[in-house]
């Protein structure tokens, strides 16, 4: 049975996020977003995810565009970048390996886990592997607990993980 | 008990709004929107819902708080944010069934005379996220959402937010700050947000178990309501039970089973036949509790009384061989990194915490180690801090100390010396930034 169901990301290049323009669909989504709210500023979070699925990443380019967008300071808007993990200020690897570290998972097994895919992919938390495929993250509960151990890749949750089932997984991605 | 909550589990294509409607989905809908709103906020009080999120207040009490009287918009936000470790229940309700969810926020935002409701969910719930707009875009298309909905005036737009990956903001106040799109931080209350809420407008934040019992509470009358549980701890609760049991999951049962019906029954037992060690028996902010507190009623008040609280309902289970000063240096881990900075005896406490906890789980621990982390867990609690979080990581220091102490001394006895420092020695000042000796 195929367990791998996740696409791998499309990440932008440093060099092609330096300077960001929103094209006409951009726009168009921009400004449905705006209409969900009273204030420009509400915007933030859902612009900041639209570039993120589209780029891979939050780039400094791409955080002055989104500022300038909404008429807001660019410190304020790289302030709510850095506050939140789950957006990516460095160009991630193809697929995020998000290990949930927490209680119930580590009772179920995570520390084998990620023993395993330390040694298997030659990176610790919070690196990428040479190829650009790979990035291992430690994540906090990602509210699934019932189903330990518990691996997010990408967007996809992976549960009741075990080491078999995750060479599995890793084979399989595209 | 019937299964309530969780009653299309089995269905096929239970998340569909034609297996809602063949339910009877949306039924308690058209008879709440001919209703005068104060008797919707009036039949929920008396059903006595409380808040499913973890505080445990009553929910139509929240209600009432808005000033009905105001100019200002008002806005219902529910909360999705679900990050408790050890809590699961949400993301549960949504895969199962998301109508039942939207059902509960056109009841409740009708009831605080609110046309705009936002749902807030974690940023990692990406297929929740989208499970909700599919939805969402179904009860457009049926009139339940929108414009005059059913043709009674009533006007109300559903939005899901996304969060970006912050446990705090699931705290009310954080959450209303992440939605207007800033970082994260708790305001201080009051003002509470049903006067000043999100966009300075009144607000009310509702967690999505809540909002799930309010159609049924509509549909079957507060007095069916109120007859499953115990006096003051009314209605189905869904309990998440996770880690050393043999079936871990979300259960759906009247409030007050006790612990030992939760994980013997339920959970068929501990797994590998190992023995009970603790639990913590409602997310993991709860105060832990040792195995002979196993037959405390889950309830509200019975759990309070025997020295934690039910919080989300998230029960973590651990057997004998888990080692409690491992187990607490990974829920401090958890806490220091999800303090959000802005209050110092949560931002540094956490840390500092987790330092010690960890040097003594390396074999360096100092004797006066014990007596540190007990002062840090007074201090940074109770009302020290804005948001609760300094109670979330003080509550597990105190009771693992409590009940587990001896484990953290055995540590401490068998540590290595550290190795002998030549330092100068200072004077010993009382007062400012010598942390209250």
């Amino acid at each position: 049975m195929t367990l791998a169901r996740t696409q791998p990301l499309q990440v932008a290049l440093p060099t092609e996020v330096t300077e960001v323009r929103f094209d006409d669909a951009m726009e168009k989504r921009i400004r449905q977003i705006l209409g969900r709210y009273p204030t420009q500023r509400a915007a933030v979070l859902p612009v900041l995810w639209m570039c993120q699925e589209l780029w891979g990443w939050v780039s400094p380019g791409i955080m002055t565009a989104v500022a300038e967008r909404l008429e807001l300071a660019p410190a304020f808007v790289e302030g709510v970048v850095t506050f939140y993990t789950m957006y990516q200020t460095e160009p991630p690897g193809k697929y995020l390996l998000q290990v949930c570290t927490t209680l119930s998972c580590q009772l179920c097994g995570t520390s084998a886990l990620v023993e395993h895919l330390e040694e298997r992919l030659g990176i610790g938390f919070g690196q990428t592997t040479p190829d650009g495929r790979f990035t291992l993250l430690d994540v906090q509960c990602l509210g699934a607990c019932g189903e330990g151990p518990v691996v997010q890749v990408n967007s996809d949750y992976y549960t009741e993980l075990t080491i078999e089932k995750l060479d599995q997984l890793l084979d399989e991605l595209p | 008990m019937e299964p309530i909550l969780l009653r299309a589990r089995d269905e096929a294509n239970s998340r569909s709004i034609s297996t809602y409607l063949r339910l009877g989905g949306y039924g308690a809908l058209k008879k709440a929107l001919i209703m005068d709103p104060s008797a919707i906020r009036e039949e929920v009080k008396n059903a006595g819902l409380r808040g499913r999120g973890g505080a445990g207040f009553p929910a139509g009490v929240k209600w009432g708080f808005v000033p009905q009287d105001s100019p200002k918009p008002k806005y219902l936000i529910c909360n999705a944010d679900e990050s408790e470790p050890g809590t699961f229940k949400d993301r549960e309700i949504i895969h199962v069934d998301p109508h039942m969810l939207i059902e509960g926020i056109i009841i409740a935002s009708y009831a605080i005379s609110a046309n705009t409701a936002y749902i807030y969910i974690r940023g990692e719930f990406v297929e929740e996220a989208e499970i909700l707009e599919r939805a969402i875009a179904e009860a457009y298309k049926k009139k339940y959402l929108g414009r005059n909905i059913l043709t009674t005036g009533y006007d109300l737009d559903v939005f899901v937010h996304r969060g970006a990956g912050a446990y705090i903001c699931g705290e009310e106040t954080a959450l209303i700050e992440s939605i207007e799109g800033k970082r994260g931080l708790p305001r201080l209350k009051p003002p509470f947000p049903a006067v000043v809420g999100v966009f300075g407008c009144p607000t009310v934040v509702n967690n999505v178990e809540t909002l799930a019992c309010v159609p049924h509470i509509i549909e079957r009358g507060a007095a069916w309501f109120a007859s499953i549980g115990r006096p003051r701890n009314t209605g189905p609760k869904l309990f998440c039970v996770s880690g050393h049991v043999n079936r871990p999951g979300v259960y759906e049962l009247p409030l007050g089973v006790t612990f030992r019906e939760i994980i013997e029954e339920h959970c068929g037992g501990m797994r590998d036949g190992k023995a009970l060690k603790a639990f913590i028996p409602g997310g993991s902010s709860a105060p832990v509790l040792p195995a002979d507190k196993i037959d405390t009623a889950a309830d509200f008040d019975a759990v309070a009384e025997a020295g934690s609280m039910l919080g989300s309902g998230g029960l973590i289970v651990m057997d004998e061989t888990v080692d409690m000063v491992w187990a607490l240096e990974n829920l401090l881990t958890f806490y220091a990194h999800e303090s959000c900075g802005q209050c110092t005896p949560c931002r540094e406490g956490s840390d500092w915490a987790l330092d010690i906890v960890r040097r003594i789980r390396r074999g360096h621990g100092r004797p006066a180690d014990i007596e540190t982390l007990q002062r840090i867990s007074r201090y940074a609690s109770q009302g020290m801090t804005i948001c609760p979080l300094g109670d979330a990581f003080c509550g597990p220091i105190a009771s693992f100390l409590n009940h587990f102490g001896h484990e953290f001394k055995a540590y401490i006895n068998a540590a290595a010396p550290m190795p002998e420092k030549k330092l100068p020695v200072l004077p010993v000042r009382s007062g400012r930034g010598t942390f209250g000796l």
